[in-house]
């Protein structure tokens, strides 16, 4: 009622809303009711609610086979691998840029350092492949010009890991930089003149100023990004790697495992079931790291 | 003299790191270009290098003059994300005006009800559903409609930004017989034009660089963006299928084509490069650093 006559005394502010809450509603609210079948052998022709009731069948499939422990590792290992190099390196890069001046120097490497953030996945993976094709890849050219032994990289799975969580790193090394220099920008120049005068170092006055009043915003970031472990990069993996069978025991990540399941084992149910697992766990890491950020540092929670 | 004795030595470490730092992010695309500049058949003695055996522009006039499809596609791309950017945009101006309005007294509870689908998502399998349901396959709205808001982060970006707009403007107007719409239009949005063209940039950078509908929704050739056109080439050159195959049955697309049809991908991301640093750096570092 009290919404009634809200309506009522804005209408064009309603109006102005309703795309957007159309939108999400159909998008956002609409999804859950297929939340249940998950709990069904879903049939095209009977419909969500027409398909039979399952129980937990799909869960105890997923969960039964080995594939469950190896598609959720391999999501967090590689979101926490880049989590831990992408905010470190992004940190010490902030540091450097910090001590440049202002000038034509910093302000050309600062654009260099941001453009692989626009370029697709799709790009990304020829600078890939440009790089660890076995035959003409760049990196073996290097390896025989040294006398080593050339490396069919896109057969071997061990190296992925390591190769996933660099390109990464590199994608969002930039941004993430840019982000926290701007953090060291808003600091009260005050501190730094006080400690001047008290003949501190820029060392000192790095480790003793900049990095305790950095910490709220490399906090901040990275606990957002743990809220966000459980999803893995879809557009990343089917770019970079595609459906390369080799290399799947380290590169499939859960959100490629439910596409196979939609699209080409073509099992609506148990892709649905694998993605509720997803989001409920997803869901309690965002909580988990919102009320860690709220905890400490409350101007920084989401919500 | 005077300028080398000012530099230390730890000085110019760190003008050497950055310097590294930087050319880290651009070599492995100059890669990419120094292949599509380079002749095919001393690709084939010599492999990918930076600095060409043989200079060949080969590659570009396939691309111009060739009977392949990336021309369609590039306009496919353009027409996608003009229409999707300025749809998307639309629709975040317009609800960020509502959330933003102090007149309306359930904002908070309109705010939480966009914000709970973004921490609660059911995932892939309802959306794709969805889309079908809509009829959102093999037409050009299906390229646009299902990432339309893609994050409900814009939208509160958009109604922060509105909220520091002094609402003596909006009174004053509405005191000479304004409505919401008219304030919204002609005073709210010419006034947000900074966060309204950061939006604008990551709707638009998300719309040229994605591919994810087209797979999932696109089967039709001549609706092939040109970012899953890219995608298509690539996947014919990927050293497993050699694997898989053995000898890949037809005579896949030459490296240096495909390499160059990757660099003119990036043609607008470039031309656009001094904006798009302007409003996106300074829309990540207003949303990074929250207020």
């Amino acid at each position: 009622m009290k919404l009634m006559r809200d309506i009522w005394k804005n209408p064009y502010s309603y109006l102005l809303l309703l795309p957007a809450a159309v939108y999400i509603f159909i998008f956002g609210y609409l999804t859950l009711p297929y939340i249940v079948i998950a709990f069904k052998n879903f049939n095209v022709q009977k419909g969500i609610w027409g398909s039979e009731w399952t129980g937990f069948k799909n869960f105890r499939f997923f969960f039964g086979s080995n594939r469950a422990a190896l598609v959720t590792w391999n999501t967090i290992a590689l979101n926490a691998l880049s989590i831990g190099f992408g905010t470190f390196l992004a940190v010490v890069a902030a540091l450097l840029m910090n001590e440049l001046r202002a000038g034509a120097f910093l302000r050309v490497s600062q654009s260099v350092l941001i453009f692989p953030n626009f370029l697709s996945w799709v790009v990304v993976s020829y600078i890939v492949f440009s790089i660890f094709s076995s035959e003409r890849g760049f990196l073996n050219a290097v390896l025989r010009g040294m006398d080593l032994e050339a490396v069919s990289w896109y057969s071997k799975p061990q190296y992925w890991r390591a190769i996933l969580t660099s390109i990464k790193v590199w994608k969002g090394l930039g941004i993430n930089s840019v982000i926290f220099l701007a953090a060291i920008a808003a600091i009260d120049g005050g501190l730094y003149e006080a400690a001047r005068i008290d003949g501190a170092s820029r060392w000192r006055q790095t480790t003793r100023i900049t990095l305790p009043l950095l910490a709220p915003t490399v906090t901040i970031l990275a606990l957002l990004s743990v809220g966000r472990i459980f999803y893995g990069d879809f557009q990343m993996m089917y770019s970079i790697v595609q459906d390369n069978g080799l290399l799947l025991p380290v590169t499939d990540v859960i959100d490629t495992y439910v596409y196979r399941a939609l699209r080409t084992t073509g099992d609506p149910s148990s892709a649905m079931a694998v993605g509720l697992y997803q989001a409920l766990v997803g869901f309690a890491l965002v909580f988990g790291s919102n009320w860690l950020i709220r905890r400490k540092y409350p101007e920084g929670a989401l919500f | 003299m005077k300028l080398m004795n000012k530099i230390s030595p730890w000085r110019s470490l760190i003008y050497a790191a950055v310097s590294l730092a930087a050319l880290a992010c651009l070599l492995p695309m100059l890669l990419v270009v120094a292949i599509s500049l380079t002749d095919e058949s001393s690709l084939a003695q010599k492999g990918y290098s930076f600095f060409p055996e043989a200079l060949s522009l080969d590659a570009y006039t396939t691309l111009i003059r060739g009977n392949s499809t990336i021309g369609s596609s590039y306009l496919i791309s353009i027409i996608v994300t003009l229409a999707g950017t300025c749809l998307a945009v639309l629709i975040t101006a317009s609800a960020g005006y509502a959330l933003a309005n102090r007149q309306v007294n359930c904002r908070r509870g309109a705010s939480l009800y966009f914000f709970i689908p973004m921490v609660f998502n059911a995932g892939l399998v309802p959306w794709y559903m969805i889309c079908r349901e809509l009829g959102l396959t093999n037409n050009i709205f299906s390229l646009i409609i299902p990432t339309l808001l893609f994050s409900p982060f814009n939208l509160f970006l958009t109604r922060n930004f509105m909220i520091g707009i002094p609402d003596a403007l909006g009174e004053s107007a509405k005191m000479d017989g304004a409505n919401d719409l008219f304030i919204a239009f002609r005073i709210y949005f010419p006034l947000s034009k900074p966060v309204l063209a950061t939006i604008a940039l990551f709707y638009g950078i998300g719309y040229w660089n994605d591919w994810f509908n087209s797979v999932m929704l696109v089967s039709d050739k001549r609706l092939y963006t040109l970012q899953f056109f890219l995608y298509n080439l690539q996947s014919e050159i990927s050293a497993f299928k050699y694997i898989a195959q053995g000898v890949p049955v037809k005579a896949p697309p030459q490296d240096t084509f495909k390499m160059a049809a990757a660099v003119v991908t990036i043609g607008p991301i470039i031309l656009l490069y001094p904006f798009l640093q302007k409003y996106f750096v300074k829309g990540l570092v207003v949303g990074g650093v929250k207020e």
